[in-house]
């Protein structure tokens, strides 16, 4: 069979099994709508968990971003993994505890303060949209690739998977199906990185792999190699960083204490029995997760070194198939500078500007390649690799079998459909839960509130693929702005009302907004009003708009706690509370 | 009546007593696993990692490998350890949610 029918067979039978575990789990009362009825197994909700937070971005896009940065990409393996620490010691327990169905549940409850629940909706609603429209994005980019239809067609496709699922079962039906997306995910990862360590090292074991040595005779380990290699063509040392330290350490805090913030994943500690179920689900989490994040970086350095390997002084007529393949998508170009038909790679960007811009009539020049009107810049390179486009080449580079290819192409599906679905149930929720019922129509029964949430999760399903098929030229740029704000906004509030018997509605109000606000005008400023002033001389204390939610972190801190001892204490029924969701006895199901 | 309400302030105090106790013994451990947390990421893995970069360790420079892998496995170590210990202050102040202790709660 060709890579083509066994790409449309996988990735049709897991939309299958999805779907047909949407029918079998569907939602019949609100509490299985927004926790899955509050009775899901730790090591279930581990799973579920994991899936619901490796997205497209985590299965497409990391390994690709550490393979061209190498040591920098650091941020994202600890930020991702080091908040489920927090989120474990700080958070879950205790939100488990409180028992009910939201974030701004929470935040309205324990600032007694309706303002409080809008704030904390406002917050979750940003955080949550431009998280979601980058995963319509991850599954159209697959389709277009890999089963040959339009990337509009795929989000479409996708749209409705995830609609029938999320719209039909709630958080049950998302549970379930996470449950097997991630099995069908970390498959799908693993299966290509330990057939390329093999490849490489002779070493099974990706994360023992890149430390090992190349199986060519000379004696030097993967990275080593890939050090050496890089630093010939003119690149930075792989193991060496050139970002700032400080800058480093902004950043991986504030994806750190964001991942701890954000709606989508706390949401799934709500859905176990009991308290202590919750701290160890999230320990089950991080191990699902690590399967994934220790592999990563792993494959990372070995699509480096094939990549180099087969593309580096390669005349364009031998190129492998994959190359033109995906020239045909637009992630790679080439571009002969010096008309000798060969491709040479090495550091600097090979265009100007550094986006390929395709002749329109689609002229091929005498090699065969697709032609470009960017101007040649004084680099040599003359290769153009987008960076998403290595963990789903990587199988086709090492020239793996056709069914490892199908495999990835249902990974990254799997990857990017479960993350939507848990981000479009928050959404929902927060609008059908804490908008509509606790707020505008608190007269409405269960039935119209579950009503009401599958209409808000059908509306968000098609929002979220206006944004596939529309992709507003900011939402690459600010999906990773996201755990930003979620850091300077929610986490503060949610840390403070659980540790904090002084933190009021005053202060976690001003706190919210003034770390919101903060942290948006900086990004905004760097990034939409003086994207020329975006380096490191300008910013403050050499922090980049990627870092600055750490700060805008400490500032929501400072301000929650000052104007929290200026003004009254919270009532006796609210102190009451904090004590009650401190201990574990008692907890009443959700 | 008046012993009564003695005894049944005593009790009182006793359990907010014993809830303030616990809540110090797990702020005690959360400090502990905390201080853990900052010194494999942030200390290892950025802070120090120029300097670990010059031991080698199975193929892998010390610092990066902390960055890029140790500082994972010990994060995953670091939540199980919690949630152990936590179940033995639970027990150890009978203020857990397993059914055999179940304490009723306001």
């Amino acid at each position: 069979m060709s890579t083509q029918v066994l790409t449309y067979l996988f990735v049709g039978t897991s939309f299958a099994l999805y779907i047909g575990i949407a029918i079998w789990s569907r939602a019949g009362s609100t509490k299985d709508f927004y926790v899955a009825g509050g009775g899901v197994h730790p090591v279930v909700n581990g799973m579920a968990t994991a899936a619901d937070w490796m997205s497209a971005a985590s299965f497409i896009s990391m390994a690709g971003i550490i393979s061209f940065i190498g040591r920098d990409g650091s941020v994202y393996l600890l930020g991702w993994t080091g908040g489920y620490v927090l989120l474990a010691l700080l958070l879950a327990p205790y939100l488990r505890k409180f028992g009910r169905f939201t974030v701004p549940d929470f935040i309205g409850e324990r600032y007694y303060s309706q303002a409080a629940r809008i704030v904390a909706v406002v917050c979750l609603i940003f955080v949550s949209f431009t998280y979601v429209a980058g995963q319509m994005r991850g599954v159209g980019i697959v389709f277009s690739r890999f089963l040959e239809v339009e990337v509009n067609t795929g989000v479409i496709i996708g749209m409705a998977v995830v609609f029938m699922y999320a719209v039909l079962g709630g958080m049950k039906g998302i549970t379930y199906t996470q449950v097997a997306q991630y099995c069908v995910l970390i498959f799908a990862y693993m299966v290509p990185a330990i057939f390329i360590s093999i490849m490489i090292t002779g070493n099974p074991i990706p994360q023992l792999g890149f430390g090992a040595e190349v199986t060519d005779g000379s004696g030097l380990s993967v990275l080593q190699k890939l050090d050496g290699v890089l630093l010939d063509l003119g690149f930075s040392a792989y193991t060496a960083g050139s970002k700032s330290t400080i800058d480093v350490f902004a950043i991986t805090a504030a994806l750190m204490f964001g991942t701890a913030g954000l709606p989508h994943v706390l949401v799934r500690f709500f859905t176990v029995p009991k308290v202590s179920d919750a701290r160890l689900s999230a320990g089950y989490a991080l191990v699902f997760i690590a399967i994934l994040y220790t592999t990563a970086p792993a494959v990372a350095s070995f699509a480096r070194l094939n990549l180099v390997d087969t593309v580096h002084n390669t005349a364009y007529d031998e190129a492998p198939e994959w190359f033109g393949n995906w020239e045909n998508t637009g992630l790679i170009a080439w571009q002969d500078k010096n008309d000798d038909g060969v491709m040479q790679y090495g550091a600097g960007a090979a265009l100007s500007p550094a986006k390929p811009i395709f002749d329109v009539d689609g002229t091929r020049g005498s090699h065969g390649e697709r032609l470009l009107n960017n101007k040649s810049t004084e680099s040599a390179n003359e290769v153009y690799i987008d960076r998403d486009i290595m963990v789903l080449a990587n199988p086709e580079i090492a020239g793996l079998p056709g069914w490892v290819i199908a495999l990835v192409a249902a990974g990254g599906v799997a990857a990017a459909l479960s993350t939507a679905a848990g981000l479009l149930l928050v959404i929902s929720s927060a609008i059908s839960h804490d908008l509509l019922k606790q707020t505008l129509l608190p007269r409405i029964t269960e039935k119209q509130e579950l009503f009401y949430a599958r209409l808000a999760a059908a509306v968000a399903v098609c929002i979220a693929g206006l944004f596939g098929i529309y992709p507003p030229a900011f939402v690459a740029q600010v999906v990773a702005f996201a755990f930003g704000l979620a850091a300077a906004s929610l986490f503060p509030a949610l840390l403070l009302g659980i540790f904090s018997k002084r933190a009021n509605k005053e202060g976690a109000i001003s706190g919210m907004l003034a770390g919101l606000v903060f942290t948006f005008a900086y990004i905004a400023y760097f990034k939409f009003v003086a994207p020329e002033l975006n380096s490191a001389e300008y910013w403050l204390w050499g922090i980049s708009p990627e870092g600055i939610g750490a700060i805008g972190m400490l500032l929501n801190f400072v301000i929650a706690m000052t104007i929290s001892h200026l003004t009254a204490k919270p009532p006796a029924t609210v102190q009451a509370l904090v004590d009650n969701i401190r201990i574990p006895g008692g907890a009443k199901a959700a | 009546m008046d012993t009564e309400e003695k005894s049944n302030q005593l009790e009182l105090e006793t359990a907010l007593n014993n809830q303030t106790l616990y809540w110090q013994a797990n702020l005690k451990l959360l400090v502990k696993l905390l201080v853990v947390w900052f010194a494999v990421s942030f200390g290892c893995g950025i802070i120090l990692v120029d300097w670990l970069d010059q031991f080698t360790i199975a193929g892998f420079k010390l610092g990066f490998w902390f960055a890029q892998q140790g500082a994972i496995y010990v994060f995953v170590a670091l939540i199980f350890v919690y949630a152990r210990q936590m179940k033995i202050l639970d027990r150890q102040f009978d203020v857990g949610d397993d059914d055999s202790n179940q304490e009723p709660q306001s």
